[in-house]
Protein backbone atom coordinates (compact mmCIF):
# COMPACT_ATOMS: atom_id res chain seq x y z
CA UNK A 1 0.00 0.00 0.00
CA UNK A 2 2.08 2.68 -1.43
CA UNK A 3 1.37 6.90 -0.52
CA UNK A 4 -0.24 7.36 -4.02
CA UNK A 5 -3.11 5.02 -3.38
CA UNK A 6 -3.56 6.71 -0.14
CA UNK A 7 -3.62 9.45 -1.78
CA UNK A 8 -6.30 8.28 -4.23
CA UNK A 9 -8.64 6.96 -1.44
CA UNK A 10 -8.19 10.26 0.37
CA UNK A 11 -9.07 12.10 -2.65
CA UNK A 12 -11.99 10.01 -3.89
CA UNK A 13 -13.20 10.19 -0.28
CA UNK A 14 -13.67 13.99 -0.25
CA UNK A 15 -14.72 13.95 -3.72
CA UNK A 16 -17.95 12.43 -2.31
CA UNK A 17 -18.51 14.18 0.82
CA UNK A 18 -18.06 17.49 -1.31
CA UNK A 19 -20.35 16.17 -4.30
CA UNK A 20 -22.96 14.56 -2.23
CA UNK A 21 -25.14 17.37 -1.15
CA UNK A 22 -24.34 19.17 -4.63
CA UNK A 23 -26.46 16.47 -6.26
CA UNK A 24 -28.91 16.46 -4.01
CA UNK A 25 -29.12 19.87 -4.51
CA UNK A 26 -29.40 19.66 -8.00
CA UNK A 27 -32.25 17.16 -7.97
CA UNK A 28 -34.68 19.20 -6.14
CA UNK A 29 -34.10 22.21 -8.43
CA UNK A 30 -34.85 19.76 -11.49
CA UNK A 31 -37.54 18.35 -10.13
CA UNK A 32 -38.76 22.21 -8.74
CA UNK A 33 -38.21 23.57 -12.42
CA UNK A 34 -40.05 20.92 -14.24
CA UNK A 35 -42.99 21.47 -11.22
CA UNK A 36 -43.02 25.12 -12.35
CA UNK A 37 -41.64 26.30 -9.07
CA UNK A 38 -38.17 27.93 -9.05
CA UNK A 39 -36.75 25.60 -6.17
CA UNK A 40 -34.55 26.44 -3.71
CA UNK A 41 -30.45 27.01 -4.91
CA UNK A 42 -28.43 24.18 -5.62
CA UNK A 43 -25.90 24.54 -2.36
CA UNK A 44 -29.30 24.49 -0.24
CA UNK A 45 -28.48 20.99 1.10
CA UNK A 46 -25.06 22.00 2.03
CA UNK A 47 -26.70 25.04 3.80
CA UNK A 48 -28.92 22.38 5.61
CA UNK A 49 -26.24 20.69 7.24
CA UNK A 50 -24.43 23.55 8.41
CA UNK A 51 -27.14 24.81 10.32
CA UNK A 52 -27.73 21.51 11.76
CA UNK A 53 -24.53 21.08 12.96
CA UNK A 54 -24.82 24.50 14.87
CA UNK A 55 -27.82 23.45 16.48
CA UNK A 56 -28.02 21.95 20.16
CA UNK A 57 -27.96 18.34 20.68
CA UNK A 58 -31.74 16.88 21.72
CA UNK A 59 -31.67 13.33 22.67
CA UNK A 60 -34.92 11.68 24.39
CA UNK A 61 -34.04 10.81 28.13
CA UNK A 62 -35.56 7.17 27.33
CA UNK A 63 -33.05 6.51 24.67
CA UNK A 64 -30.30 3.82 24.77
CA UNK A 65 -26.77 4.35 23.95
CA UNK A 66 -27.74 2.59 20.50
CA UNK A 67 -29.53 6.12 19.09
CA UNK A 68 -26.41 7.82 20.35
CA UNK A 69 -23.93 5.64 18.11
CA UNK A 70 -26.21 5.11 15.30
CA UNK A 71 -25.57 8.15 13.43
CA UNK A 72 -21.44 7.60 14.08
CA UNK A 73 -21.65 4.04 12.56
CA UNK A 74 -23.98 5.61 9.85
CA UNK A 75 -21.78 7.94 8.16
CA UNK A 76 -18.67 5.16 9.53
CA UNK A 77 -19.88 2.29 7.39
CA UNK A 78 -21.01 5.19 4.09
CA UNK A 79 -17.64 6.73 4.25
CA UNK A 80 -15.80 3.13 4.09
CA UNK A 81 -18.19 2.16 1.25
CA UNK A 82 -17.23 5.99 -0.24
CA UNK A 83 -13.67 4.23 0.10
CA UNK A 84 -13.95 0.88 -1.50
CA UNK A 85 -15.99 1.55 -4.27
CA UNK A 86 -14.42 2.30 -7.43
CA UNK A 87 -16.04 5.56 -8.13
CA UNK A 88 -12.77 7.75 -9.71
CA UNK A 89 -9.85 5.33 -9.77
CA UNK A 90 -9.77 1.48 -9.52
CA UNK A 91 -6.30 1.28 -7.48
CA UNK A 92 -7.70 2.73 -3.89
CA UNK A 93 -5.97 1.92 -1.67
CA UNK A 94 -8.51 -0.04 0.00
CA UNK A 95 -8.98 -1.82 -3.76
CA UNK A 96 -8.57 -5.26 -2.25
CA UNK A 97 -11.65 -4.96 0.50
CA UNK A 98 -13.90 -3.27 -2.58
CA UNK A 99 -15.78 -6.33 -2.67
CA UNK A 100 -19.28 -7.11 -3.42
CA UNK A 101 -20.05 -8.31 -0.25
CA UNK A 102 -18.43 -6.24 1.69
CA UNK A 103 -20.01 -3.37 -0.03
CA UNK A 104 -23.96 -5.00 0.29
CA UNK A 105 -23.14 -5.80 4.04
CA UNK A 106 -21.97 -1.90 4.82
CA UNK A 107 -24.71 -0.57 3.19
CA UNK A 108 -26.89 -3.17 5.34
CA UNK A 109 -24.63 -2.16 8.29
CA UNK A 110 -25.84 1.35 8.52
CA UNK A 111 -29.32 0.67 7.04
CA UNK A 112 -29.80 -1.66 10.42
CA UNK A 113 -28.26 1.00 12.71
CA UNK A 114 -30.96 3.68 11.44
CA UNK A 115 -33.54 1.25 11.97
CA UNK A 116 -32.37 0.50 15.19
CA UNK A 117 -32.34 3.99 16.28
CA UNK A 118 -35.99 4.22 15.15
CA UNK A 119 -36.67 1.49 17.32
CA UNK A 120 -34.60 2.58 20.52
CA UNK A 121 -36.82 6.23 20.64
CA UNK A 122 -39.86 3.99 20.98
CA UNK A 123 -42.30 6.24 19.11
CA UNK A 124 -45.00 5.04 16.95
CA UNK A 125 -43.29 6.14 13.57
CA UNK A 126 -39.97 5.32 14.90
CA UNK A 127 -41.19 1.57 14.74
CA UNK A 128 -42.94 2.23 11.95
CA UNK A 129 -40.42 3.94 9.73
CA UNK A 130 -37.52 0.88 11.18
CA UNK A 131 -40.26 -1.76 9.88
CA UNK A 132 -40.76 -0.77 6.30
CA UNK A 133 -36.78 0.40 6.35
CA UNK A 134 -36.04 -3.74 6.90
CA UNK A 135 -38.86 -4.38 4.75
CA UNK A 136 -37.55 -3.37 1.73
CA UNK A 137 -33.58 -3.50 2.49
CA UNK A 138 -34.78 -7.69 3.24
CA UNK A 139 -35.78 -7.37 -0.55
CA UNK A 140 -33.39 -4.89 -1.72
CA UNK A 141 -30.24 -6.30 -0.48
CA UNK A 142 -29.97 -9.88 -1.79
CA UNK A 143 -31.01 -8.10 -5.22
CA UNK A 144 -28.09 -5.94 -5.10
CA UNK A 145 -25.89 -8.89 -4.60
CA UNK A 146 -27.31 -10.94 -7.17
CA UNK A 147 -27.36 -8.24 -9.72
CA UNK A 148 -23.93 -7.31 -9.09
CA UNK A 149 -22.91 -11.42 -8.75
CA UNK A 150 -23.90 -11.53 -12.30
CA UNK A 151 -21.41 -9.40 -14.08
CA UNK A 152 -18.87 -10.89 -11.55
CA UNK A 153 -19.79 -14.47 -13.24
CA UNK A 154 -18.27 -12.70 -15.97
CA UNK A 155 -15.48 -10.66 -14.68
CA UNK A 156 -14.08 -13.96 -12.74
CA UNK A 157 -14.03 -11.74 -9.55
CA UNK A 158 -16.27 -10.53 -7.16
CA UNK A 159 -14.22 -7.51 -7.11
CA UNK A 160 -15.80 -4.35 -7.82
CA UNK A 161 -12.68 -2.90 -9.20
CA UNK A 162 -11.99 -6.44 -11.57
CA UNK A 163 -15.20 -6.19 -12.76
CA UNK A 164 -14.58 -2.71 -13.49
CA UNK A 165 -11.43 -3.31 -15.49
CA UNK A 166 -13.73 -6.31 -17.11
CA UNK A 167 -16.08 -4.28 -18.57
CA UNK A 168 -12.91 -1.71 -19.93
CA UNK A 169 -11.55 -4.42 -21.74
CA UNK A 170 -14.40 -5.69 -23.11
CA UNK A 171 -16.80 -2.68 -24.13
CA UNK A 172 -19.11 -5.14 -25.89
CA UNK A 173 -20.10 -7.09 -22.58
CA UNK A 174 -21.48 -4.21 -21.19
CA UNK A 175 -24.41 -4.53 -24.11
CA UNK A 176 -24.95 -8.39 -23.44
CA UNK A 177 -28.21 -9.42 -22.22
CA UNK A 178 -27.03 -10.27 -18.64
CA UNK A 179 -25.97 -7.31 -17.93
CA UNK A 180 -28.77 -5.01 -19.37
CA UNK A 181 -30.62 -7.65 -16.93
CA UNK A 182 -28.77 -6.59 -14.11
CA UNK A 183 -28.80 -3.05 -14.98
CA UNK A 184 -32.81 -2.77 -14.71
CA UNK A 185 -32.58 -4.82 -11.36
CA UNK A 186 -29.68 -2.98 -9.63
CA UNK A 187 -31.64 0.72 -11.12
CA UNK A 188 -34.94 -0.38 -9.39
CA UNK A 189 -32.87 -1.34 -6.19
CA UNK A 190 -30.49 1.92 -5.95
CA UNK A 191 -33.57 3.96 -6.37
CA UNK A 192 -34.73 1.64 -3.28
CA UNK A 193 -32.05 2.26 -1.41
CA UNK A 194 -31.69 5.91 -1.98
CA UNK A 195 -34.88 6.15 -0.88
CA UNK A 196 -36.31 7.97 -4.10
CA UNK A 197 -40.16 7.42 -5.77
CA UNK A 198 -41.65 5.13 -6.49
CA UNK A 199 -40.56 3.49 -3.40
CA UNK A 200 -39.97 6.30 -0.45
CA UNK A 201 -40.52 10.24 -1.36
CA UNK A 202 -37.96 12.55 0.46
CA UNK A 203 -39.76 15.10 0.41
CA UNK A 204 -42.77 14.13 2.42
CA UNK A 205 -43.41 15.14 5.38
CA UNK A 206 -46.71 13.09 5.92
CA UNK A 207 -46.56 10.28 8.72
CA UNK A 208 -48.17 7.48 7.16
CA UNK A 209 -46.15 7.40 3.90
CA UNK A 210 -42.69 7.88 5.52
CA UNK A 211 -40.14 5.53 5.43
CA UNK A 212 -36.50 7.27 6.16
CA UNK A 213 -37.59 10.60 7.39
CA UNK A 214 -40.15 8.72 10.04
CA UNK A 215 -36.84 7.04 11.23
CA UNK A 216 -34.71 9.95 11.91
CA UNK A 217 -38.18 11.67 13.82
CA UNK A 218 -36.42 11.72 16.90
CA UNK A 219 -32.68 12.77 15.54
CA UNK A 220 -31.86 16.42 15.78
CA UNK A 221 -28.86 18.84 15.27
CA UNK A 222 -25.77 17.37 14.69
CA UNK A 223 -26.33 13.68 14.82
CA UNK A 224 -29.63 14.86 12.02
CA UNK A 225 -26.88 16.43 9.92
CA UNK A 226 -24.79 13.31 10.05
CA UNK A 227 -27.63 11.05 8.95
CA UNK A 228 -28.09 13.46 6.14
CA UNK A 229 -25.21 13.28 4.70
CA UNK A 230 -25.21 9.81 4.95
CA UNK A 231 -28.15 9.18 3.18
CA UNK A 232 -26.77 11.77 0.53
CA UNK A 233 -24.06 10.04 0.53
CA UNK A 234 -25.41 6.56 0.20
CA UNK A 235 -27.26 7.77 -2.74
CA UNK A 236 -24.37 9.18 -4.85
CA UNK A 237 -22.15 6.67 -4.05
CA UNK A 238 -24.81 3.92 -5.44
CA UNK A 239 -25.20 6.35 -8.11
CA UNK A 240 -21.45 6.05 -8.80
CA UNK A 241 -20.95 2.20 -8.45
CA UNK A 242 -24.09 2.07 -11.04
CA UNK A 243 -22.56 4.04 -13.73
CA UNK A 244 -19.34 3.10 -13.29
CA UNK A 245 -20.61 -0.73 -13.34
CA UNK A 246 -21.94 -0.67 -17.00
CA UNK A 247 -20.82 2.69 -18.11
CA UNK A 248 -17.09 2.50 -16.98
CA UNK A 249 -14.96 5.11 -19.25
CA UNK A 250 -13.27 7.77 -17.90
CA UNK A 251 -12.44 6.03 -14.79
CA UNK A 252 -8.20 6.00 -13.81
CA UNK A 253 -6.80 2.75 -14.03
CA UNK A 254 -3.24 4.30 -12.47
CA UNK A 255 -3.00 6.66 -9.83
CA UNK A 256 -1.58 9.12 -12.20
CA UNK A 257 -3.10 12.52 -11.46
CA UNK A 258 -4.18 13.28 -15.35
CA UNK A 259 -5.78 10.19 -15.12
CA UNK A 260 -7.44 11.44 -12.04
CA UNK A 261 -8.28 14.46 -13.31
CA UNK A 262 -10.33 13.06 -16.18
CA UNK A 263 -12.12 10.32 -14.14
CA UNK A 264 -13.13 13.39 -11.89
CA UNK A 265 -14.60 15.57 -14.47
CA UNK A 266 -16.30 11.77 -15.93
CA UNK A 267 -17.51 10.49 -12.90
CA UNK A 268 -19.36 14.12 -11.98
CA UNK A 269 -20.89 14.10 -15.46
CA UNK A 270 -22.44 10.48 -14.75
CA UNK A 271 -23.65 10.79 -11.42
CA UNK A 272 -25.10 14.16 -12.02
CA UNK A 273 -26.82 12.67 -15.46
CA UNK A 274 -28.07 10.01 -13.75
CA UNK A 275 -29.38 11.97 -10.71
CA UNK A 276 -30.84 14.34 -13.53
CA UNK A 277 -32.76 11.45 -15.52
CA UNK A 278 -33.73 10.00 -12.19
CA UNK A 279 -35.13 13.50 -10.93
CA UNK A 280 -36.85 14.00 -14.20
CA UNK A 281 -38.86 9.97 -14.20
CA UNK A 282 -39.18 10.90 -10.43
CA UNK A 283 -41.98 14.10 -11.68
CA UNK A 284 -44.07 11.59 -13.89
CA UNK A 285 -44.48 8.65 -11.28
CA UNK A 286 -46.50 8.59 -7.91
CA UNK A 287 -45.63 6.96 -5.15
CA UNK A 288 -46.61 3.20 -4.93
CA UNK A 289 -48.40 2.07 -2.04
CA UNK A 290 -46.26 0.42 0.70
CA UNK A 291 -47.83 -2.85 -0.04
CA UNK A 292 -46.95 -2.65 -3.63
CA UNK A 293 -43.00 -1.96 -2.87
CA UNK A 294 -42.38 -6.07 -2.71
CA UNK A 295 -44.11 -6.63 -6.21
CA UNK A 296 -41.64 -3.45 -7.37
CA UNK A 297 -38.47 -5.65 -5.55
CA UNK A 298 -39.82 -8.72 -6.26
CA UNK A 299 -39.72 -8.45 -10.26
CA UNK A 300 -36.15 -6.58 -9.77
CA UNK A 301 -34.72 -9.36 -7.80
CA UNK A 302 -36.40 -11.84 -10.45
CA UNK A 303 -34.47 -9.89 -13.21
CA UNK A 304 -31.23 -10.06 -11.21
CA UNK A 305 -31.86 -14.05 -11.21
CA UNK A 306 -32.63 -14.07 -14.83
CA UNK A 307 -29.31 -12.16 -15.22
CA UNK A 308 -27.20 -14.57 -13.14
CA UNK A 309 -28.53 -18.06 -14.83
CA UNK A 310 -28.39 -15.55 -18.36
CA UNK A 311 -24.51 -15.19 -17.86
CA UNK A 312 -24.21 -19.34 -16.37
CA UNK A 313 -25.81 -20.46 -19.10
CA UNK A 314 -25.57 -18.01 -22.37
CA UNK A 315 -22.48 -15.96 -21.69
CA UNK A 316 -19.15 -17.39 -22.53
CA UNK A 317 -16.77 -16.07 -20.14
CA UNK A 318 -14.79 -13.06 -21.35
CA UNK B 1 -22.28 -10.44 -39.45
CA UNK B 2 -19.86 -11.62 -36.88
CA UNK B 3 -20.04 -14.23 -34.96
CA UNK B 4 -19.91 -12.83 -31.56
CA UNK B 5 -22.31 -9.98 -32.79
CA UNK B 6 -24.58 -12.45 -33.91
CA UNK B 7 -24.66 -14.27 -30.43
CA UNK B 8 -25.02 -10.99 -28.80
CA UNK B 9 -28.24 -10.09 -31.21
CA UNK B 10 -29.17 -13.72 -30.47
CA UNK B 11 -29.36 -13.23 -26.95
CA UNK B 12 -30.72 -9.97 -26.84
CA UNK B 13 -33.53 -10.73 -28.59
CA UNK B 14 -34.40 -14.44 -26.98
CA UNK B 15 -34.22 -12.48 -23.58
CA UNK B 16 -36.63 -10.01 -24.69
CA UNK B 17 -39.09 -12.84 -25.22
CA UNK B 18 -38.10 -14.33 -22.09
CA UNK B 19 -38.74 -10.97 -19.87
CA UNK B 20 -42.07 -10.10 -21.69
CA UNK B 21 -43.00 -13.06 -20.07
CA UNK B 22 -41.88 -12.21 -16.77
CA UNK B 23 -43.67 -8.58 -17.25
CA UNK B 24 -46.72 -10.14 -18.26
CA UNK B 25 -47.21 -12.04 -14.75
CA UNK B 26 -46.09 -8.84 -13.49
CA UNK B 27 -48.54 -6.31 -14.96
CA UNK B 28 -51.62 -6.08 -12.95
CA UNK B 29 -53.48 -4.38 -16.49
CA UNK B 30 -55.49 -6.73 -18.50
CA UNK B 31 -54.21 -4.01 -21.74
CA UNK B 32 -50.65 -4.22 -20.55
CA UNK B 33 -50.49 -7.56 -20.92
CA UNK B 34 -51.40 -7.82 -24.05
CA UNK B 35 -49.37 -5.25 -25.21
CA UNK B 36 -46.57 -7.38 -23.54
CA UNK B 37 -47.56 -9.58 -25.48
CA UNK B 38 -47.05 -7.97 -28.82
CA UNK B 39 -43.59 -7.27 -27.68
CA UNK B 40 -42.83 -11.00 -27.48
CA UNK B 41 -44.14 -11.46 -30.68
CA UNK B 42 -41.73 -8.76 -32.33
CA UNK B 43 -39.16 -10.28 -30.25
CA UNK B 44 -39.69 -13.78 -31.37
CA UNK B 45 -39.72 -12.58 -34.90
CA UNK B 46 -36.40 -10.61 -34.64
CA UNK B 47 -35.43 -14.19 -33.35
CA UNK B 48 -36.16 -15.93 -37.03
CA UNK B 49 -34.47 -13.07 -38.83
CA UNK B 50 -31.52 -13.16 -37.35
CA UNK B 51 -31.43 -17.14 -37.79
CA UNK B 52 -32.64 -16.20 -41.23
CA UNK B 53 -29.76 -14.01 -42.29
CA UNK B 54 -26.76 -15.66 -40.34
CA UNK B 55 -27.77 -18.97 -42.17
CA UNK B 56 -28.64 -17.21 -45.15
CA UNK B 57 -32.25 -18.47 -45.34
CA UNK B 58 -34.25 -16.80 -47.35
CA UNK B 59 -37.60 -18.68 -46.32
CA UNK B 60 -36.92 -18.46 -42.45
CA UNK B 61 -36.51 -14.39 -43.40
CA UNK B 62 -40.19 -14.81 -45.10
CA UNK B 63 -41.16 -16.88 -41.50
CA UNK B 64 -40.15 -13.71 -39.90
CA UNK B 65 -42.05 -11.99 -41.52
CA UNK B 66 -45.13 -14.09 -40.83
CA UNK B 67 -44.35 -14.41 -37.26
CA UNK B 68 -44.08 -10.48 -36.61
CA UNK B 69 -47.23 -10.01 -38.65
CA UNK B 70 -49.50 -12.38 -36.44
CA UNK B 71 -47.86 -12.63 -33.59
CA UNK B 72 -46.85 -9.23 -32.57
CA UNK B 73 -49.82 -7.76 -34.68
CA UNK B 74 -52.85 -9.36 -35.45
CA UNK B 75 -53.24 -12.22 -32.96
CA UNK B 76 -52.62 -9.78 -30.13
CA UNK B 77 -55.34 -7.69 -31.86
CA UNK B 78 -57.97 -10.26 -31.76
CA UNK B 79 -57.20 -10.41 -28.29
CA UNK B 80 -57.79 -6.33 -27.61
CA UNK B 81 -60.72 -6.37 -29.28
CA UNK B 82 -61.68 -9.41 -26.90
CA UNK B 83 -61.35 -7.38 -24.00
CA UNK B 84 -63.08 -4.05 -25.82
CA UNK B 85 -66.28 -5.99 -27.05
CA UNK B 86 -66.95 -7.69 -23.75
CA UNK B 87 -65.77 -4.35 -21.74
CA UNK B 88 -63.99 -7.14 -18.80
CA UNK B 89 -62.68 -5.43 -16.16
CA UNK B 90 -59.18 -4.36 -16.95
CA UNK B 91 -57.53 -5.79 -13.44
CA UNK B 92 -56.27 -9.08 -13.95
CA UNK B 93 -57.10 -11.68 -11.19
CA UNK B 94 -54.94 -14.36 -9.79
CA UNK B 95 -55.43 -16.89 -7.63
CA UNK B 96 -51.46 -16.25 -6.53
CA UNK B 97 -50.22 -13.21 -6.19
CA UNK B 98 -47.48 -10.83 -7.72
CA UNK B 99 -44.33 -11.80 -5.90
CA UNK B 100 -45.22 -15.80 -5.55
CA UNK B 101 -45.90 -15.57 -9.69
CA UNK B 102 -42.95 -14.30 -10.45
CA UNK B 103 -40.52 -16.24 -7.79
CA UNK B 104 -42.49 -19.93 -9.57
CA UNK B 105 -41.75 -18.31 -12.72
CA UNK B 106 -37.90 -17.94 -11.83
CA UNK B 107 -37.86 -21.73 -10.12
CA UNK B 108 -39.48 -22.55 -13.75
CA UNK B 109 -36.70 -21.12 -15.54
CA UNK B 110 -34.31 -23.02 -13.68
CA UNK B 111 -36.17 -26.07 -14.08
CA UNK B 112 -36.36 -25.64 -17.65
CA UNK B 113 -32.54 -25.16 -17.36
CA UNK B 114 -32.23 -28.51 -15.65
CA UNK B 115 -34.12 -30.69 -17.69
CA UNK B 116 -32.59 -29.32 -21.14
CA UNK B 117 -28.99 -29.63 -20.22
CA UNK B 118 -28.52 -33.18 -22.50
CA UNK B 119 -30.20 -30.94 -25.26
CA UNK B 120 -27.90 -27.92 -24.41
CA UNK B 121 -25.01 -30.54 -24.67
CA UNK B 122 -25.81 -31.93 -27.93
CA UNK B 123 -24.41 -28.61 -29.89
CA UNK B 124 -22.24 -26.04 -29.29
CA UNK B 125 -23.95 -23.37 -31.03
CA UNK B 126 -25.35 -20.43 -29.67
CA UNK B 127 -29.11 -21.25 -30.76
CA UNK B 128 -28.89 -24.68 -28.64
CA UNK B 129 -27.62 -22.78 -25.77
CA UNK B 130 -30.97 -20.26 -25.71
CA UNK B 131 -33.28 -22.90 -26.04
CA UNK B 132 -34.02 -23.66 -22.69
CA UNK B 133 -34.52 -20.15 -22.57
CA UNK B 134 -37.56 -21.58 -24.66
CA UNK B 135 -38.86 -24.02 -22.83
CA UNK B 136 -39.12 -21.66 -20.05
CA UNK B 137 -41.50 -19.29 -21.48
CA UNK B 138 -43.63 -22.23 -22.71
CA UNK B 139 -43.14 -23.56 -19.14
CA UNK B 140 -44.33 -19.57 -17.64
CA UNK B 141 -47.48 -20.01 -19.94
CA UNK B 142 -48.44 -23.25 -18.65
CA UNK B 143 -48.40 -20.96 -14.97
CA UNK B 144 -50.44 -18.36 -16.19
CA UNK B 145 -53.00 -20.84 -17.81
CA UNK B 146 -53.19 -22.33 -14.35
CA UNK B 147 -53.42 -19.51 -12.00
CA UNK B 148 -55.12 -16.73 -13.87
CA UNK B 149 -58.81 -16.21 -13.77
CA UNK B 150 -60.33 -14.39 -17.09
CA UNK B 151 -61.23 -16.17 -19.89
CA UNK B 152 -59.07 -13.34 -21.66
CA UNK B 153 -56.10 -13.77 -19.90
CA UNK B 154 -56.47 -17.50 -20.28
CA UNK B 155 -55.76 -16.50 -23.98
CA UNK B 156 -53.19 -14.78 -23.62
CA UNK B 157 -51.33 -17.38 -21.70
CA UNK B 158 -52.10 -20.32 -24.60
CA UNK B 159 -50.52 -17.55 -26.89
CA UNK B 160 -47.42 -17.16 -25.08
CA UNK B 161 -47.23 -20.73 -24.48
CA UNK B 162 -47.14 -21.31 -28.17
CA UNK B 163 -44.50 -18.67 -28.48
CA UNK B 164 -42.53 -20.48 -26.19
CA UNK B 165 -43.16 -23.66 -28.40
CA UNK B 166 -42.25 -21.38 -31.47
CA UNK B 167 -38.92 -20.09 -30.06
CA UNK B 168 -37.83 -23.89 -29.42
CA UNK B 169 -38.74 -24.66 -32.89
CA UNK B 170 -36.69 -21.88 -34.35
CA UNK B 171 -33.50 -22.27 -31.73
CA UNK B 172 -33.87 -26.16 -32.11
CA UNK B 173 -34.25 -26.39 -35.78
CA UNK B 174 -32.46 -23.25 -36.98
CA UNK B 175 -34.73 -23.58 -40.21
CA UNK B 176 -38.41 -24.15 -40.13
CA UNK B 177 -39.94 -24.73 -43.67
CA UNK B 178 -42.58 -21.85 -44.46
CA UNK B 179 -45.21 -24.78 -44.71
CA UNK B 180 -44.66 -25.97 -41.05
CA UNK B 181 -44.93 -22.29 -39.86
CA UNK B 182 -47.92 -21.32 -41.84
CA UNK B 183 -49.71 -24.41 -40.41
CA UNK B 184 -49.33 -24.13 -36.94
CA UNK B 185 -49.73 -20.09 -37.54
CA UNK B 186 -53.50 -20.91 -38.81
CA UNK B 187 -53.93 -23.25 -35.85
CA UNK B 188 -52.95 -20.75 -33.41
CA UNK B 189 -54.80 -17.91 -35.49
CA UNK B 190 -58.23 -20.62 -35.24
CA UNK B 191 -57.62 -21.31 -32.09
CA UNK B 192 -57.38 -17.80 -30.44
CA UNK B 193 -60.78 -16.90 -33.02
CA UNK B 194 -62.71 -19.90 -31.33
CA UNK B 195 -61.61 -18.80 -27.75
CA UNK B 196 -62.25 -15.27 -28.75
CA UNK B 197 -65.66 -16.24 -29.24
CA UNK B 198 -66.55 -18.17 -26.58
CA UNK B 199 -65.21 -15.94 -24.57
CA UNK B 200 -67.64 -13.52 -25.50
CA UNK B 201 -70.29 -16.11 -25.15
CA UNK B 202 -69.14 -16.83 -21.80
CA UNK B 203 -70.06 -13.08 -20.65
CA UNK B 204 -72.62 -12.71 -22.64
CA UNK B 205 -74.22 -15.79 -20.95
CA UNK B 206 -72.94 -15.07 -17.79
CA UNK B 207 -71.51 -11.31 -17.33
CA UNK B 208 -68.55 -12.13 -16.32
CA UNK B 209 -65.27 -14.02 -17.67
CA UNK B 210 -64.78 -15.58 -14.13
CA UNK B 211 -63.78 -19.73 -14.76
CA UNK B 212 -64.17 -20.73 -11.40
CA UNK B 213 -68.22 -19.63 -11.27
CA UNK B 214 -67.91 -22.13 -14.67
CA UNK B 215 -66.82 -25.44 -12.48
CA UNK B 216 -70.59 -26.68 -11.02
CA UNK B 217 -72.95 -27.43 -13.05
CA UNK B 218 -76.63 -25.71 -12.90
CA UNK B 219 -79.80 -25.34 -14.51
Amino acid sequence: MNASRVAVTVVQVAFMIAISPFVVGVMRKVRARLEGRVGAPISQPWRDLRKLSRKQRMVSEHTSWVFSISPIVLVASTVTIAAVVPTLSTVAALAQVGDLFTVAYLLLLGTVFLALAGLDTATAFGGMGASRAMTVAAISEPTILVSIFALSVTAGSSNLGAIVTTTLDHPSSALSPESLLAFAALVVVVVAEAGRIPVDNPASHLELTMIHEAMVLDVSGPDLALVELSAHMRMVVLFGLLANLFIPWGVATSAAPGALAIALVAVLVKILGLGVVIAVVEVFLAKLRIFRVPELLAASFVLAFLAVTASFFLGEPA
Amino acid sequence: MSDTTFTQLLDLAVGTVVVASFAALWLRRLVGVINILAVQGVALAAVALLLGVHESEPELVAVALMVLVLRGLVLPGLIMRAVHTTGARAEVESLINVPSSLLAASVLTLFAYAVSRDLVALADTPHAQAMPLGIAVALIGILMLVTRRKAIMQISAILMLDNGIALVMFLGTSGVPVAVELGIASDVLLAVLVLQVLTFRIHLEFGGGDLDQLTELRD
